[in-house]
């Protein structure tokens, strides 16, 4: 095979398991922080990808629509925390399941009413839409660049407020003594309301930023949610670096498995999530 | 008004009634914590000796009674707004972060008590507990459970604490590191804390404190100057039988 064309998968590769990783570090805290299972997690990149094209198409602008978006996406997070999610704490994940899956019915039968059941395409921002040579022969799109540099620099924002920062050790405190974090005169619910929004903010943002790459229709948040959920089981459930890990392997994964097998590559990803837990039964970090 | 609030008892409960589920616990528990002073509460297992400090701090609200912090009714407040008044709490089992380096561990706790000040620097608690500073990165997990409680109390000294309640702080440790736990404890009282101690060593307990309460069944038996009790063995044996 043509080396410029492995660069390119790869590249590819990478851009989908950064991507893959903002929607699933947000799935792997809440549930590691709050041991929340969210099922409307996919829900939310959907709105976020919803939120860019609308947004988009009356500003004009991507990341003008991103800017004025985000803020939306935070303050839908604290209200899904503050009004739900709250009452089901002292809750076993049977109830968590019902109620996130009945926000997904609610989040789509919101889109489908508001924006109706088109396909829409976002067009990239003027600037990230040309291509850079590789070779003679081979160009890659600038915006993709743009979208795994973006996805990275959030990734290692990420992991320096949860290691380095104050808040970031009681964030991880909170994942195993709640009580104690009390006990010291912290609140745990603004913690837990605070990963809540991050969380929703980190996965609506993802579909705000792909938007240019997939396109925008129902039913895509339901597809990125089982994504994201080999993610997590792959990477250990809970396990932030796994997170990523895990996001990678399934981003090259399943970017590779339709060059190489393209008759296989629905399945490739759940293999490597099956090869996964025979050889380490709770994941990569768990 | 400064005046005022100095002379305003740290902690005052007043006739708490509380219960787990349906199980009453806490038949009208009323005492009093003022500032700088050293208070035991004495009991035998399972008469209400953590119940009253988990009512006081709203882990466990009561059903009935008043919990008043600085002269402020506090009945009911969740328990971070009650510690934030300047309470350093060290739980019984230890409350540990195992996933937290000890360092992360005081980090995390770090504030400036009511009033201000920041007596209390990462610096001083490794200087009390100078075992901490070499496990300053190990995980908390790993630590013995003198170190883990060493990590308890320095973390609660963190918040730089008006009041220390420490729930069986030396249980379950070696006799050297338990007399290191008291010689911490002392010197805490020196600086001028309150402390509100459980434990099980009354002799050492007696001698260090200047009031002591014994609890039996819920209720408070006794509430005497320290000294008074000491010299009372007939009530050591009845309620706690020593």
């Amino acid at each position: 095979m043509d080396l410029s064309i492995f660069l390119i998968q790869t590249m590819n590769g990478v851009q989908y398991g950064l991507l893959l990783f903002l929607i699933a570090s947000g799935l792997t805290l809440i549930f590691g922080i709050m041991h929340i299972i969210n099922l409307a997690h996919g829900a939310l990149y959907m709105i976020g990808a919803y939120l860019a094209w609308w947004l988009t198409s009356q500003v004009g602008n991507l990341f003008l629509a991103i800017v004025l978006a985000l803020p939306v996406t935070v303050a839908i997070g604290i209200v899904i925390e503050r009004f739900l999610i709250q009452t089901l704490y002292k809750r076993d994940h049977l109830d968590q399941v019902l109620l996130t899956f009945g926000l997904i019915l609610v989040f789509d039968s919101l889109q489908s009413m508001t924006w109706g059941n088109d396909v829409h395409s976002v067009p990239m921002p003027e600037i990230l839409s040309g291509s850079i040579a590789l070779t003679d022969t081979l160009q890659y799109p600038v915006y993709r660049l743009f979208v795994s540099v973006v996805c990275a620099l959030i990734a290692l924002s990420m992991y320096l407020v949860i290691q380095r920062t104050r808040l970031g050790m009681i964030i991880r405190a909170g994942a195993s003594n709640r009580e104690m974090v009390q006990g010291l005169g912290l609140n745990i619910r603004n913690i837990y309301t605070l990963v809540f929004a991050a969380g929703t903010a980190l996965t609506a943002f993802a579909g705000m930023i792909a938007a240019p790459i997939s396109s925008v229709y129902p039913g895509m948040g339901s597809q990125i949610l089982i994504i994201c959920f080999v993610v997590v089981v792959i990477g250990g459930v809970g396990s932030i670096k796994g997170a990523f890990l895990g996001a990678l392997l399934v981003g090259l994964t399943a970017t590779w498995g339709q060059i190489l097998v393209p008759e296989f590559s629905g399945v490739v990803v759940y293999a490597l999530m099956a090869a996964v837990l025979l050889w380490k039964p709770r994941g990569l970090f768990a | 008004m400064t005046a005022m609030t100095a002379a305003e008892p740290l902690v005052e409960a007043e006739g708490l009634q509380t219960y787990y589920g349906r199980s009453h616990v806490l038949h009208g528990v009323s005492l009093t914590i003022r500032r700088g002073e050293t208070v035991c509460l004495l009991g035998r297992n399972g008469m209400g000796k953590t119940t009253t400090i988990k009512s006081v701090l709203g882990f466990v609200p009561p059903r009935d009674g008043r919990v008043r912090i600085k002269g402020a009714d506090l009945t009911g407040a969740p328990a971070n707004r009650i510690v934030r008044q300047g309470i350093g709490y060290v739980p019984e089992g230890r409350g540990m972060f195992p996933n937290l380096t000890v360092r992360e561990s005081l980090l995390m706790a770090s504030r400036a008590g009511t009033d201000g000040r920041r007596d209390w620097t990462l610096e001083r608690v490794l200087h009390t507990f100078p075992r901490l500073a070499e496990r300053i990165d190990n995980l908390a997990g790993t630590l013995s459970g003198g170190e883990q409680q060493m990590v308890a109390i320095g973390r609660a000294l963190m918040t730089n604490p008006d009041l220390m309640i420490l729930d069986e702080a030396t249980e379950g440790l070696a006799p050297l590191i338990r007399r290191d736990i008291w010689r911490v404890i002392r010197a805490i009282k020196e600086t001028g804390i309150a402390t509100l101690v459980v434990d099980k060593n009354v002799k050492v307990l007696l001698d260090l404190c200047d009031r002591s309460l014994i609890m039996v069944k819920g209720v408070l038996v006794h509430d005497s100057p320290s000294a008074e009790l000491r010299a009372r063995p007939d009530i050591l044996q009845q309620h706690i039988g020593l």
